[in-house]
């Protein structure tokens, strides 16, 4: 993608041959349009905090764009500003932003959470961190920060040196006086923070009814480490590479890497030689395979309750991954590995032996997955246990904006790497498995099948690299050091990670360190339909609905 | 059958000892053969002190908290896994809860919303405790010690008696860190507290100043709170 002038807002569009979807979009809209702006990856459309909701239902309905991939919202030096941005899950290069300015003094912005129910947490994190506010939002409270928190981070004025007070108290209980207590069977019960089933440091809030789940609220921001502000902080060039090695970091390091990667090199229109494209391919997918290889385990020690057998063969597993990547990054989980324009070393010499090894470790494989289709997938137990279980309808799935194996475990056939191609997916022969069961046990072949399908994409990646040309290994684009993209330019970039959608909203201020960045994290959308599964079921059945979603608190916090 | 065939199975266990003995005494078979029994030659007995037998016997079986947090508890449980196996220094048996854990391994960075949750789960352990840090995290808040919700290193909440360092440590460093704990557990030494930590006070102990005054309308007299002061933060 090339870089286009940035627009002011105000300037009038020019003259474009051919009808762009822009155009298209705003005939769409008419008047709700005030002005339009162009963002790297969409058009975009300014309007008026009123009419949100009028534009987004028009979007969604009437142009298809039925998922609402991420909202950034940012304090700029007149105004807030909220930015949805829309893509449609049979097309994500089909891209629209929305852009909603509000009054400085008093920022108030209509709520999305009526077109999209994913707006919900979206909207709570950017009441927390950026200070607006949304009206008929169902429940504008803070989600990452505790309660009492005095100020808005991201805000301009915020004194981080300021002292907060943070208490530690019972959780309101939610039940009416009359149903605690009275020896009925409803009862509110807290799973976490601290509790191995929760996978980090989640804690839901769950009113039972018996051993059934009335209600369940997952209560996050226990691991909030201020990953935005931290990259805001950074420099392009070298600062922020290793944070997203600590987002999703179950050895997904490689993955989120190419988050970054991708949409900072689209911003200050980076090319990468492809040698180093296909390095980083094969890579990605090694992290992609030693973070399924831990979903799925962690899934098994959620149901079966033992810490035996399957998880030790899935650490085992993981522990060859994590050996080949160590030989490839000289790391073992924080990688930081990708630069921009290419990766930072060549692979590691004698080459023959890490080809070896590579091929070793696939020839395996075949015989590993069997191993776990034995004891997990073909086990009565477990197929007792979750066929059926945590059902996420796929109507439901894509108003949560759900991605990645939640989504394609309801039946949504949606992967980023072959829908909005980057590196050297495009031109390597693999599928996207897709399941259609929407339950527990979907979600978990889908991880089983994706190995498959990455050790697939490894070994054309090994073959490649073993052929290719040896006056051609430019592993680095010629990047200057310092990395100043022009001011005010913005771009929305996604991946697919090893949980779903991984995507970077970046704008430029004319520094070498970025005005905004936004993480727009795939474990974030998908826990939210957590309540949508559970309910009505049992207790042990949202435990395990919880592993199929295979969060990690990190990426769900930042 | 009749019921004098189902006398339970019995072996003749004077045959097992002499038996076992003799394997030993001749070499055949080294596996009862420890240091210690060779340390204390043929006598079956030892002197020692109490405390110091304590202390050792300490060391050599600790219970450890299940406790994950973030990117350093998935090495935390990769050292407890296959390969690395911290089972084997005697130290392998994760508890879940914290009543049953001698030793809490803090993997991960602390934040402001978890720092009283950890504190509780610490003050729950019962006497006496360890702590580990793992991780940059732990000592200083790591990668992310300017965040504005970041808690300065582990020492601010608990006291921390080895320090791992490593973003994230790797799964040897966590296992020498541990046997280091072992040896100082064996050999009495415990670490003194060199960060006054946060405390967990009623909100109505704190000293009144703006901020308190503020809070008051949201926060009870006698809820617990922690207070950050971020500017004295070390
Ligand atoms: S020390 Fe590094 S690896 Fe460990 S929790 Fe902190 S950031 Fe993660």
């Amino acid at each position: 993608m090339s870089l286009e002038e940035p627009q002011d807002s105000d300037q009038d569009q020019p003259a474009v041959e051919g009808r762009s979807l822009g155009d298209e979009l705003a005939d769409l809209l008419g008047d709700h349009v005030l002005s339009r702006e162009e963002h790297l990856n969409a058009p975009g459309f300014v309007i008026r905090p009123d009419e949100v909701q009028d534009v987004l239902f028009k979007l969604r309905d009437e142009a298809g764009f039925d998922h609402l991939s991420c909202v950034t919202a940012e304090e700029r030096s007149n105004r807030y500003e909220s930015i949805y941005h829309l893509k449609k899950y049979d097309d994500p290069t089909q891209e629209a932003s929305v852009v909603v300015p509000t009054d400085k003094d008093n920022p108030v912005s209509q709520s999305a959470e009526p077109v999209y129910r994913t707006a919900d947490w979206h909207e709570r994190e950017a009441y927390d961190l950026v200070g607006i506010n949304y009206e008929g939002h169902p429940d504008m409270r803070r989600i990452l920060l505790p309660e009492t928190w005095k100020g808005h981070p991201l805000s301009r004025d915020y004194e981080q040196d300021r002292p907060q007070v943070v208490p530690l108290r019972e959780h309101a209980n939610p039940l009416e006086d009359d149903h605690s207590g009275d020896g009925g069977d409803t009862m509110f019960l807290n799973i976490g923070p601290h509790h191995p089933a929760t996978h980090g440091v989640l804690h839901l809030k769950t009113t039972l009814d018996g051993e059934q789940v009335a209600d369940v609220e997952s209560d996050i921001g226990y691991l909030h480490r201020c990953e935005e502000q931290m990259c805001q902080q950074s420099t392009y060039r070298h600062q922020i590479m290793p944070y997203p090695d600590r987002w999703d970091y179950i050895s997904a390091g490689l993955l989120n890497e190419w988050a970054y990667a991708r949409a900072a090199e689209d911003l200050a229109d980076i090319e990468v030689p492809e040698y180093a494209q296909i390095i980083r391919t094969m890579g990605a997918e090694l992290c992609r395979i030693a973070a399924h290889m831990l979903a799925v385990g962690t899934f098994a020690l959620d149901v079966y309750g033992d810490f035996t057998a399957i998880f030790m063969y899935a650490i085992r597993d993981r522990e060859k991954t994590q050996n080949i990547l160590e030989d490839l990054t000289g790391q073992r989980l924080m990688f930081n590995y990708f630069r921009l324009g290419g990766v930072v070393w060549d692979l590691p010499e004698p080459r023959a032996e890490f080809f070896e090894k590579i091929r070793d470790f696939l020839d395996d494989l075949p015989e590993a997955l069997e191993e776990y289709h034995d004891l997990i997938s073909a086990n009565e137990i477990l197929q007792i246990r979750t066929v059926g279980t945590g059902v996420l309808p796929e109507d439901v799935a894509k108003s949560y904006g759900a991605t990645g194996p939640v989504a394609r475990g309801s039946g949504i056939d949606y992967d980023l790497r072959r829908d909005d191609p980057y590196g050297y997916y495009d031109k390597l022969d693999w599928d996207v498995a897709v399941e259609d069961g929407c339950d527990n046990y979907s979600r978990l072949l889908v991880r089983l099948r994706e190995v498959e399908e990455s050790a697939k994409i490894i070994e054309q990646c090994v073959d490649l690299l073993e052929d290719w040309p040896e006056e051609d290994r430019t592993i680095q684009s010629n990047v200057p050091r310092t990395l100043k993209p022009e001011d005010d330019t913005e771009v929305y970039r996604a991946v697919e990670g090893a949980k779903g959608e991984l995507g970077i909203y970046i704008r430029s201020d004319g520094t070498d360190k970025p005005g905004r960045f936004k993480i727009r994290s795939p474990c974030f959308s998908n826990l939210q339909t957590l309540p949508e599964m559970s309910q009505g079921e049992y207790v042990p059945d949202l435990i395990a609905s919880l592993g199929s979603l295979d969060i990690v608190l990190g990426e769900v916090d930042r | 059958m009749s019921s004098q065939d189902k006398k339970p199975f019995v072996t003749e266990d004077s045959n097992v000892l002499t038996d076992t003995r003799d394997a030993r005494m001749s070499g055949q078979d080294n596996r009862f053969n420890s240091k210690l029994r060779e340390a204390f030659g043929s006598s079956p007995f030892i002197l020692t002190k109490f405390d110091k037998f304590m202390n050792w016997v300490r060391g050599s079986s600790m219970f450890m908290l299940q406790f994950g947090i973030a990117c350093c508890s998935i090495e935390m449980m990769h050292t407890y896994a296959v390969k690395h196996d911290l089972d084997r220094f005697g130290a392998g048996v994760p508890r879940a809860s914290p009543r049953q854990a001698d030793v809490i391994i803090v993997p991960g960075t602390i934040v402001s919303k978890f720092a009283p949750r950890m504190k509780r789960v610490y003050d729950q352990m019962p006497e006496p405790k360890f702590v580990i840090g793992m991780g940059s995290c732990t000592i200083s808040g790591g990668p992310f010690q300017e965040g504005y919700n970041v808690v300065k290193g582990a020492e601010e909440v608990i006291p921390v008696d080895i320090h791992v360092p490593g973003c994230p440590p790797r799964p040897e460093a966590l296992v020498y860190g541990v046997a280091k704990l072992q040896e100082r557990i064996a050999n009495g030494e415990s670490s003194p507290v060199t960060v006054k930590p946060y405390e967990l006070e009623q909100f109505g102990d704190l000293s009144r100043d703006e901020i308190v005054d503020e809070l008051a309308k949201e926060i009870d007299e006698d809820d617990l709170v922690m207070r950050y002061n971020w500017a004295d933060s070390p």
